[in-house]
């Protein structure tokens, strides 16, 4: 076997997972800040304002996952928790359509607001969002002779979640804008109704957290990986290269004018063992992934941009820590 | 109260500890013990999710000769400042990258 780089390596053979002779599974180092310093690296791949790739190197997987963990289930967000149902004929029961209601994604920025405290009942403007919905299903008066199509037959047949109208209380008006608050996305179907059906509630939204209920997580993924390596240790030609090719996700193995295979880029391999199935190949690669290169994906529901929710998570860590500081001075 | 000491260690001296820290889940408790299992003196480190339903962990410290509450505040200052340092270092990082 070829002497690869220091990177700490996980080896994927054929009937099993092996960690390189040399590393003892990152255990046993002794925590030096200095040294993981000098080490840690982050890059960021992609980013928009909704989704973001970026990768953590050279550190633990127990932050990598406490991050992770942190974004799916601790970083707060807006959500409906209360519906106030005042009417509602629609054939979709009350439960269910509070249930509906509750998971749509709102915009509202949930750092400008505050937790309700435990134990109230009324809401205020500082922790508190309210909507109204009211809709009215009614035959279409003006409808042509011949169409059956329901949106000809009828008014107001879909609910929509862009028809959720904000009721802005005390001093919210002047804080927020109509646009910053309501729902995502606009084309949300919320119930369909039939003449005679109505729709009247009251929705109210409040920060909270993804441990108590996942329509607060502000994430609708947020997901980490190590990185994939491929290394061929003899030259693949002809048949073999394309063989080759055909058993790593697409972009991963390249061909150049001479038909011999490379490694034209690892990272987007979905890390199957295919090549394996073929002996005349299997003993021409090594399969591995980097045991402290952590690819982040996160996928933002729409409050936040990605890379405000990572922020988020690592002060949330910070401040558990600060927390238990303070109350250990007591000790 | 978020931290409290379990009885039992009151005969052992300081070296050995218990602590119950309340709404906490894997999510500190591996994050820490994965710092203070990893100091010099430490002779154990571990935590347990005690029950499922209950939100709370155990986090055990055995030293050889520090007091266990001393590594424990040790542990979550440098987690904090792992915090910090990432922190610091995305923030560039997202900058850096806004700008081209």
């Amino acid at each position: 076997m070829p002497k690869l780089d220091e990177n700490p390596r996980v080896f994927l053979e054929e009937f099993r997972v092996k960690n390189a002779a040399e590393d003892y599974g990152l255990a046993d180092d002794k925590w030096d800040f200095r040294k993981f310093k000098e080490r840690f690296r982050i890059v960021i791949v992609k980013m928009d304002n909704l989704e973001m790739e970026f990768d953590l190197i050279g550190i633990q997987p127990a932050f990598a996952n406490a991050f992770r963990r942190i974004m799916l289930s601790e970083v707060p967000s807006m959500a409906i928790e209360k519906v106030m149902i005042k009417n509602n004929t629609s054939i979709i029961q009350d439960e269910i359509l509070a249930h509906r209601l509750g998971l749509i994604p709102l915009k509202a920025d949930p750092r400008l607001f505050e937790y309700r405290p435990e134990g109230a009942t009324e809401g205020t403007e500082f922790d508190t969002l309210e909507f109204s919905l009211k809709v009215k299903c009614t035959l279409n008066k003006t409808q042509t002779k011949d169409s059956f199509r329901p949106e000809d037959l009828y008014e107001n047949h879909s609910v929509y979640s862009s028809q959720m109208k904000w009721l802005s209380i005390g001093n919210q008006g002047s804080v927020h804008k109509d646009n910053d608050v309501g729902p995502v996305h606009g084309d949300i179907l919320i119930s369909k109704m039939r003449p005679g059906h109505e729709l009247d509630l009251n929705l109210v939204a409040i920060k909270g957290i993804g441990r108590d209920h996942a329509k607060f997580s502000p994430v609708a993924t947020a997901t980490y990986r190590l990185l994939p390596e491929i290394t061929l240790t003899q030259e693949v030609n002809g048949g073999d290269a394309t063989l080759l090719q055909s058993c790593f996700s697409p972009g991963v193995i390249g061909i150049d004018s001479n038909g011999c295979a490379f490694v034209k880029d690892a990272r987007y391999d979905s890390c199957s063992r295919n090549v394996y199935r073929y002996d005349s190949i299997k003993n021409s690669v090594i399969l591995s992934r980097i045991r402290d290169h952590f690819i982040f994906n996160v996928e933002s529901v729409g409050a936040m941009a990605p890379h405000v929710i990572f922020t988020e998570s690592i002060k949330i860590l910070r401040d558990k820590c600060k927390t238990i500081l303070d109350e250990l001075s007591n000790f | 109260m978020k931290i409290s000491e379990l009885p039992g260690d009151e005969d052992s001296g300081l070296t050995c500890r218990t602590y119950v820290i309340q709404n906490e889940t894997h999510t500190l408790g591996n994050a820490l013990k994965c710092i203070v299992d990893r100091y010099e003196d430490v002779q154990f480190c571990g935590y347990t999710l005690p029950h499922p339903a209950e939100s709370k962990i155990h986090f055990r410290i055995q030293t050889h000769e520090t007091p266990a509450l001393e590594v424990l505040k040790r542990g979550l200052k440098d987690l904090q400042r792992l915090c910090d340092h990432t922190l610091n270092l995305f923030e560039r990082e997202v900058k850096e990258f806004n700008k081209t």
